[in-house]
């Protein structure tokens, strides 16, 4: 992991009110796209997945009354990288109460990059059962170029192209003092 | 985030800190819901081989280390003593050099002798887990108990806990004490004099909890004359098991006996806490260290240990050979 108190921001591409608009035009998408919330199962990543979800589960709420079945999941047992991530990962719970079979799951998480994270969310919720269908919502897409497995988000708040120096942080209440979205630059080596 | 445990081998309580501790307990409870899903297997530990060898039987800590491996995905060889080569009049390292040549990651060693797990580490590339080693220690029945205790008290720090029964030979009450007064919970021994040696007070390490300068009443371990004072007013009431083969060693004179005076029935249990739990390492003599109604009962929570067990073990397992850990 890279030490974060090392970085320094190059951009502030995002602010609160930017995230907000982005995640209510995310929600209206979703709504759209799946003709209404009938069978919308919105499954955060954890970390920072998991707030984006509540935030867009509860945008759900409000444009069509109904209340999106809400669920979280934690990628850490499904890493295709555990033996060279150095110490072990912490763990924590996945908490999908309500059965998946014949949902439609909305994937949530603040950046895509690789697309590895995804792909190991997918692993873990098939062994949770069959859904109808999983979608892809992302706070930033980092761009085609940088995509490891053959995987594409299917809601997007912002296309952000960067370089592989760079490193994108999604800053939220939950977790951080400020709301908003940086570009950081990584020290050189 | 700092991760507690970074160590290869878990040999004992003993020698971890209390934050080791906390982490691995954190684990468990991740992995808690992973044994309730309709699929109980992820893919983290896949190609990982875990050889639990068992110089002792030991039905239950051996289904759980394997059962807890296979969930994770890893694949689970047993060797017990009967089918071994140790039989046969192998030494206990060469047993070691040889289940190394076949690259396992993990071994998982039951003994009868304190020190094996150690002497095996010291050999060994794989990462070794102490799965009981004489008087010694037995460090995840210590941590499903912490945890069995945490998930139904939410905390263990100024908890007060009574061990009876067998604490001379008992490696559940060694564990136990170490990680208890860890974590910051009082301990209070009591059982037949022959079997409770009254230095057992200075099993915990002096330098680390300073119990020489505590005035009596506040020392984090007491040893009880009767079974009585330990239980009053305990919010956790471990017993262990009675080994029936010690009745012929002369340390108490009939089961009987045993039964009427430190046995758990609900009058003693009726001195502890109205909340208290009731904990057992198993397996159960009914009747001699537990009444029938005690064990039955809603508050003995020992079916909840078991079931700790595996998630425990799970995150023994997936801290010991999960990553790229550095031995400490």
């Amino acid at each position: 992991m890279v030490d974060e108190s090392s970085l320094t921001e190059k951009s502030r591409i995002m602010d609160g009110a930017r995230i907000k608009r982005a995640i209510s035009r995310l929600a209206s998408e979703i709504v759209e796209e799946n003709h209404g919330a009938k069978d919308l199962y919105i499954v955060g990543i954890r970390r920072r997945g998991v707030p984006l979800a509540e935030r867009i589960a509860e945008k759900i709420d409000s444009l069509e009354g109904v209340r999106p079945l809400y669920g979280i999941i934690d990628i850490t047992l499904y890493r295709d990288d555990l033996s060279t991530v150095g110490a072990n990962p912490i763990v924590n719970r996945t908490e999908l109460t309500e059965d998946i079979e014949g949902k439609v799951i909305v994937l949530v998480d603040d950046v895509l990059y690789t697309g590895r994270t995804i792909r190991a969310a997918m692993d873990q919720l098939m062994d949770f059962g069959r859904p109808r269908k999983i979608q892809l919502a992302v706070l930033i897409d980092r761009g085609r170029e940088h995509r490891e497995v053959p995987i594409q988000a299917d809601f997007v708040g912002k296309v952000v192209p960067t370089k592989q120096t760079e490193i994108i942080r999604v800053m939220l209440k939950e977790f951080d003092d400020t709301e908003g979205v940086g570009i950081f630059e990584k020290p050189a080596e | 985030m700092d991760k507690p445990f970074r160590r290869r081998d878990l040999l004992g309580i003993r020698g971890l800190t209390a934050a080791e501790i906390k982490g691995i307990l954190d684990t468990a409870e991740s992995f808690l819901e992973i044994n309730t899903r309709e699929i109980k297997k992820v893919p983290t530990l896949r190609g990982k081989t875990v050889v639990n060898l068992f110089f002792e039987n030991s039905t239950r800590t051996r289904t759980s280390f394997e059962l807890a491996a296979k969930r994770l995905s890893a694949d689970a060889v047993n060797i017990s003593v009967s089918s071994s080569s140790l039989a046969k009049g192998e030494t206990l390292v060469d047993t070691a050099l040889n289940l190394d040549a076949m690259q396992p990651d993990c071994i998982v060693v039951r003994h009868g002798s304190a020190g094996v797990p150690h002497q095996l580490a010291k050999v060994s590339q794989a990462a070794v887990i102490n799965a009981g080693d004489g008087a010694n220690e037995h460090p995840t029945q210590a941590l499903l108990d912490a945890m069995t205790i945490r998930e139904h008290k939410k905390k263990i720090k100024g908890l007060e806990v009574a061990i009876v029964g067998d604490i001379l030979h008992s490696r559940v009450a060694r564990s136990n004490i170490h990680l208890l007064t860890k974590l910051g919970a009082k301990v209070k021994v009591a059982g037949p004099g022959t079997l409770v040696p009254k230095d057992f007070v200075h099993l915990i390490d002096a330098a680390e909890i300073d119990h020489g300068s505590k005035a009596e009443g506040q020392r984090p371990l007491a040893v009880c004359e009767h079974v009585e004072d330990a239980i009053r007013g305990a919010d956790v009431v471990m017993i262990l098991r009675i080994q029936r083969e010690r009745q012929d060693s002369a340390y108490f004179p009939t089961l009987r006996e045993y039964a009427i005076h430190y046995g758990l029935t609900n009058e003693r249990l009726d001195l502890a806490k109205k909340d208290a739990i009731v904990l057992h390492p198993g397996p159960m003599n009914r009747g001699i260290e537990i009444a029938s109604e005690v064990a039955d009962s809603s508050r003995s929570l020992i079916l909840d240990q078991v079931k700790y067990g595996v998630t425990v073990r799970m995150a023994v397992l997936y801290l010991a050979t999960g990553g790229g850990v550095t031995n400490s």
